[in-house]
């Protein structure tokens, strides 16, 4: 792939990231956020942070089909736009939903397990931001990889987060955690191999 | 000064009904303005003004119309509250009939037109405070449940009231759930007796709409919002205590007493504090709904954390 149409695949991976966001700001200033826009705040950077995290997965496994690996180089923007979406998603928890209550936030951050590992979550995702840099990779060497498997952990502690914070209808993080699974199942060592290995046998 | 021929006057029938149509030309003109103001989709609800005093017995202020009738919980319509409104819109409220027997003498089926024929509609300002850390104060107008009960004159037997709502699934679209409709909720029979216990078949001075549980529907406002089912068709007293939806659906979180307690926490929402929809910060959340002292007596020497 040339250089060009990476550039090109980055620009539609900045506005596809940024859109729910504009969303979001459009409808506020258009009163169509709902009669509890903090709400409707919450649900939404929630759910951009996660399908952003997902598709940032999704790259290492794209990458291995021999036409696409390109997509490797969108992995850390994707990756990137998924943290902002979720220190969004907290700041409006924190901030403008509980005002910055802290004897209330401690009260609920000991109650209810979504909201702790929502947060164990984000600090994993706040490590991998910090150390998406160049400068990070060269200094960590070979723990670089290591840490950044934290990634899985992250999403998995998201999808129970949000299957937890669910009230009756529970397809949504079915379906979201069904995805991340598959993800991950994919990474396992061998697993493509054993499927292209399988896919030569049945040419033969 | 010029003589005016007779001619030239305007006979006076003629320039009222001048002065008339200029009058009625200028509201349309008025109307459309707003109503074009309003986001699609809700072109039939102006914002009403609130009955005065604009609030309730505490000084907080009455709830917009819009937001009352455009955030509703109405699970057999929808589960995100900013649909039902449009959803519900042709849901038909006209005949109606609510049943009322079980334990009692006189068993009877009254028409939605006769009950608030007979029970003239009262009006009463109430907080209402959903499980889900919002609310809302709302203008009601209905009868005290008590009035009906006294009627159908309940046998001693009955302890409990059970109330069901409609579940027609032409009319509610909600079929993506397997949820066990239809929607079921109850009281004990002394609170099903209590004077703040409302029947509503009104808000801000007009009947209800679909939305909000027309024609007919209970306000218990010292509970959190689910106990207060909607578009009932069928009352009975029961001796035992009935299984409501919700307590159904996952007994840990939902219990049948659902009194507001800042004391007893939920896994998903904040008990201890709440949203009043139109404000920015939260609110703490008071026992019973700052109505602990017309119904703390009917708890007596009850463990309240244990029968939530």
């Amino acid at each position: 792939m040339s250089r060009l149409s990476t550039f090109w695949w980055q620009l539609v991976a900045h506005i596809g990231a940024l859109t729910p966001l504009a969303l979001i700001i459009w409808n506020f200033t258009q009163d169509q956020l709902t009669a509890n826009p903090i709400r409707a705040i919450q649900l939404r950077t929630g759910r951009s942070a996660l399908v952003l995290l997902m598709l940032s997965l999704a790259c290492t496994p794209l990458s291995k089909v021999p036409r696409l690996r390109w997509v490797l180089k969108l992995r850390r923007l994707l990756g990137l736009y998924a943290f902002t979406y979720a220190s969004l998603h907290l700041l409006n928890f924190i901030g403008i939903d509980y005002g910055f209550n802290l004897a209330l936030l401690r009260k609920d951050l000991a109650e209810k397990y979504f909201i702790f590992l929502g947060l164990t979550a984000f600090i994993c995702l706040l490590l991998l931001a910090i150390t998406s840099t160049k400068g990070w990779q060269q200094r960590l060497g070979k723990n670089w990889q290591r840490l950044h498997w934290l990634v899985y952990l992250a999403a998995l502690l998201v999808i129970t987060h949000f299957f937890l914070s669910v009230k009756a209808d529970r397809r949504a993080p079915l379906l979201y955690g069904a995805i991340v699974l598959l993800l991950l199942l994919v990474r396992l060592p061998g697993f493509l191999k054993t499927i292209s290995r399988r896919r030569h046998q049945f040419k033969k | 000064m010029r003589k005016i021929k007779s001619s030239e006057i305007t006979p006076e029938h003629l320039y009222l009904s001048r002065r008339r149509f200029l009058i009625s030309a200028g509201a349309l003109v008025a109307s459309t303005m707003l109503f074009g103001a309003c986001r699609p989709g809700s072109p039939e609800t102006p914002d009403l003004q609130p009955p005065s005093p604009g609030t309730d017995e505490l000084g907080d202020k009455i709830t917009p119309y819009k937001d009352i009738t455009h955030y509703n919980n109405f699970y057999e319509f929808s589960l995100q509250k900013e649909d039902v409104a449009d959803l519900a819109k042709n849901f038909k409220t006209s005949p109606w009939t609510v049943t009322v027997g079980g334990l009692v003498r006189q068993p009877q089926t009254f028409d939605i037109d006769d009950l608030r024929r007979r029970f003239p509609a009262e009006e009463r300002i109430y907080r209402l405070r959903c499980v889900e850390a919002w609310s809302m104060v709302i203008p009601w107008e209905g009868f005290p449940l008590a009035k009906l009960l006294e009627m159908v004159e309940p046998k001693a037997e009955a302890k409990y009231v059970r109330f069901e709502s409609l579940y027609d699934p032409k009319q509610m679209p909600m079929r993506d759930i397997p949820f066990e409709w239809p929607y079921v909720e109850g009281l004990r029979l002394d609170e099903a007796r209590h004077n703040l216990t409302l029947l509503a078949t009104g808000i801000y001075g007009k009947s209800l709409l679909p939305q909000n549980g027309a024609p007919l529907r209970l306000v218990v406002p010292w509970k959190y919002g689910y106990k207060s089912i909607k578009s009932i068709v069928k009352i009975d007293l029961v001796a035992e205590m009935p299984l409501s939806f919700w307590v159904k659906q996952s007994a840990e979180e939902y219990g049948f007493y659902a009194n507001i307690n800042p004391e007893v926490p939920h896994p998903r929402w904040s008990q201890a504090s709440e949203r009043r929809i139109g404000e920015a910060k939260r609110r703490a959340t008071l026992l019973f709904n700052s109505y602990d002292k017309e119904v703390t007596n009917l708890y007596q020497g009850m463990d309240l954390s244990n029968f939530f």
